[in-house]
């Protein structure tokens, strides 16, 4: 379970703060599909960096079944459990995707095995194991393959920053299946009323704060304004 | 009398440069150690014959030799040996080749360890050559391990010359001098990884003149500089008919290491189309998160990220 207590981030800029999050409190119980959603700008991205710990929280704790991991380094957390999906997969250059599934696994796989998490988010597996992953690869392309590195991770909390993006129309339902036959947890980042609509629990920031918690019926009424105007339909 | 076996740390040394773990019993090659010839094996397609005026070999590919190597590897275990050796390397038309070439040096003592590697290729036409240089130093961190290579290389009609240089650890100065001319329809593709830590110094230096239309030349260089080595990158590419050259230097820099980058292309014709690209800083924090997230910890992303990089 993940437990975050008054969260709070903010950034100083010209002398000026900024609050970027604004106590912030959740409970995520095991094996949830949680969907953040919210306007861009509103705060999603930074709240999932400070879960994994890419950037420190001002104020605020953070439980990981009951641990306190609010200090603990990016590396730690992986240890304990969290895996990461970024909205924007990092490129490298030199490493490919047979190197980068090996760092996940922490062993060596064989070309099957690498293979498999490959196919699970539909890419033709043999085309991909040997590429380098640089920024020659497409957009969607690098989603899928950030995709394929959380399963290959195989934690128990898994936090996905708008998978869908890219994400031909359609690939999404397999996606959609994909979250759903996970018998893990999920926090996923959306703007799609397809997973909003299959989510255990929804949660709609709105600058830098949560505005509502619930299941997609539970919300329907302040979603309508997203509804047309942020949220696509699918 | 020499001895005509190796010992385990130049067993060691000829696998990391050439791949070979023992002096072969088939296959074309000449091993050097020392200053003088080891072995050598031709075959009636390759002959190596030893130059008369100097020291150096004369590596001569007839016309139509197909799927064949070479392997030259220069070992260097004598402390304080200086060498400098001459080699050319004739290859005729519609060839295809590797050349696996390279110099390993061990040295812990207080003298200096030096090779000069002046190599000429005169490739003919419809002719594919991929050449294989790495170089490499083992020892005590002090002492001076010094490789000085030079390479002209002069590219007939439509062929390909592709050159991977790899300088890992432990040299502990390099100035490396390459040249070319590229005939019409021909292509020149350079992969150098560099790897200098310590005080080392390297300097690469890149002249290619792209003379017939059609001519290519791409090079792509990955530099990481550790500690407090200096890396000095120049390039020039002049372009003398419609062509196309690119190159790229791409730089990572660790502790109080520095690298520098001078790019130079001049174009003499109006169908000459050139780009220089150059980007130099640190490890990426973006790249070092993302391996952490996968559970590495800071030193070891920083590790895989730079293995990759030089790979
Ligand atoms: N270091 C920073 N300095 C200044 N502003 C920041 C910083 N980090 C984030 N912000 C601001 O905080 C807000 C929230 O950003 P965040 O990336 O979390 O949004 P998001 O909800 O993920 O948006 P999107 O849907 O577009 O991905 C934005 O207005 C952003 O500009
Ligand atoms: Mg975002």
């Amino acid at each position: 379970m993940l437990e975050i207590k008054h969260l709070n981030y903010s950034v100083v800029e010209d002398g000026n703060t900024i609050d970027i999050l604004k106590d912030i409190n959740l409970k995520i119980d095991d094996k949830e599909l949680v969907v953040i959603t919210g306007q861009n700008g509103s705060g999603k991205s930074t709240l999932a960096k400070i879960l994994m710990g890419i950037i420190p929280a001002t104020s605020g704790k953070i439980f990981l079944n009951g641990k306190d991991i609010t200090d603990l380094s990016i590396t730690d957390r992986a240890r304990l459990g969290i895996a990461y999906a970024f909205q924007q997969p990092t490129v490298f250059k030199g490493l490919t995707v047979k190197d980068l599934i090996d760092i996940a696994t922490g062993d060596t796989n064989t070309v099957a095995s690498a293979c498999d998490y490959l196919s699970r988010v539909g890419l033709c597996a043999r085309e991909y194991i040997n590429r380098e992953v640089n920024s020659k690869l497409s957009g969607g392309e690098l989603k899928r393959i950030e995709l394929a590195l959380l399963l290959a991770r195989g934690a128990e909390l898994n936090i996905c920053d708008e998978p869908e993006a890219g994400i031909d129309l359609w690939s999404f339902d397999a996606l959609v299946n994909l979250f759903q036959n996970e018998k893990r947890t999920f926090v996923v980042i959306s703007h799609q009323r397809k997973l909003i609509e299959i989510a255990s629990k929804v949660i709609l920031m709105e600058k830098g704060k949560i505005k509502k918690v619930g299941t997609f019926g539970q919300m329907s009424e302040c979603m309508q304004p997203l509804a047309c105007d942020k949220l696509e339909g699918v | 009398m020499e001895s005509k076996t190796l010992t385990e740390q130049e067993k060691s040394l000829l696998q990391k440069i050439s791949d070979l773990h023992e002096i072969p019993q088939v296959g074309v090659f000449n091993i050097r150690r020392n200053g003088k010839l080891m072995a050598r094996n031709v075959d009636n397609e390759i002959n190596i014959v030893s130059k008369k005026d100097k020291d150096g070999i004369d590596i001569i590919v007839k016309d139509n030799t197909k799927n064949k190597s070479v392997h030259i590897p220069v070992l260097l275990s004598q402390e304080g040996f200086e060498d400098m050796v001459y080699n050319d390397f004739y290859i005729g038309d519609n060839c295809d080749v590797l050349i696996v070439a390279g110099c390993g040096i061990h040295n812990a003592s207080a003298k200096k360890s030096r090779h000069n590697g002046i190599h000429s290729f005169h490739i003919g036409n419809n002719s594919h050559v991929k050449y294989v240089e790495r170089h490499l130093g083992t020892g005590k961190n002090k002492a001076k391990r010094i490789l000085d290579p030079v390479t002209s290389v002069e590219i007939k009609k439509n062929s390909i010359f592709e050159m991977e240089t790899v300088q890992l650890s432990g040299v502990s100065s390099a100035k490396r001098i390459t040249k070319a001319v590229v005939g019409e329809g021909s292509s020149l593709i350079i992969n150098e990884k560099i790897l200098t830590e310590n005080s080392a110094h390297a300097t690469t230096n890149f002249e290619v003149v792209l003379a017939g239309d059609n001519s290519k030349v791409d090079v792509v260089s990955h530099a990481v500089a550790k500690d407090k080595s200096k890396q000095n990158f120049v390039s020039k590419v002049i372009g003398k008919a419609k062509c196309f050259g690119h190159v790229e230097c791409d730089g990572i820099l660790c502790e109080q290491a520095q690298i520098s980058s001078t790019p130079q292309i001049i174009a003499q014709n109006r169908d000459a189309s050139l780009v220089h690209e150059a980007a130099i800083g640190k490890i990426s924090q973006d790249q070092q998160n993302k391996l952490m997230t996968m559970g590495l910890t800071a030193q070891e992303a920083e590790k895989a990220i730079i293995n990759g990089f030089l790979k």
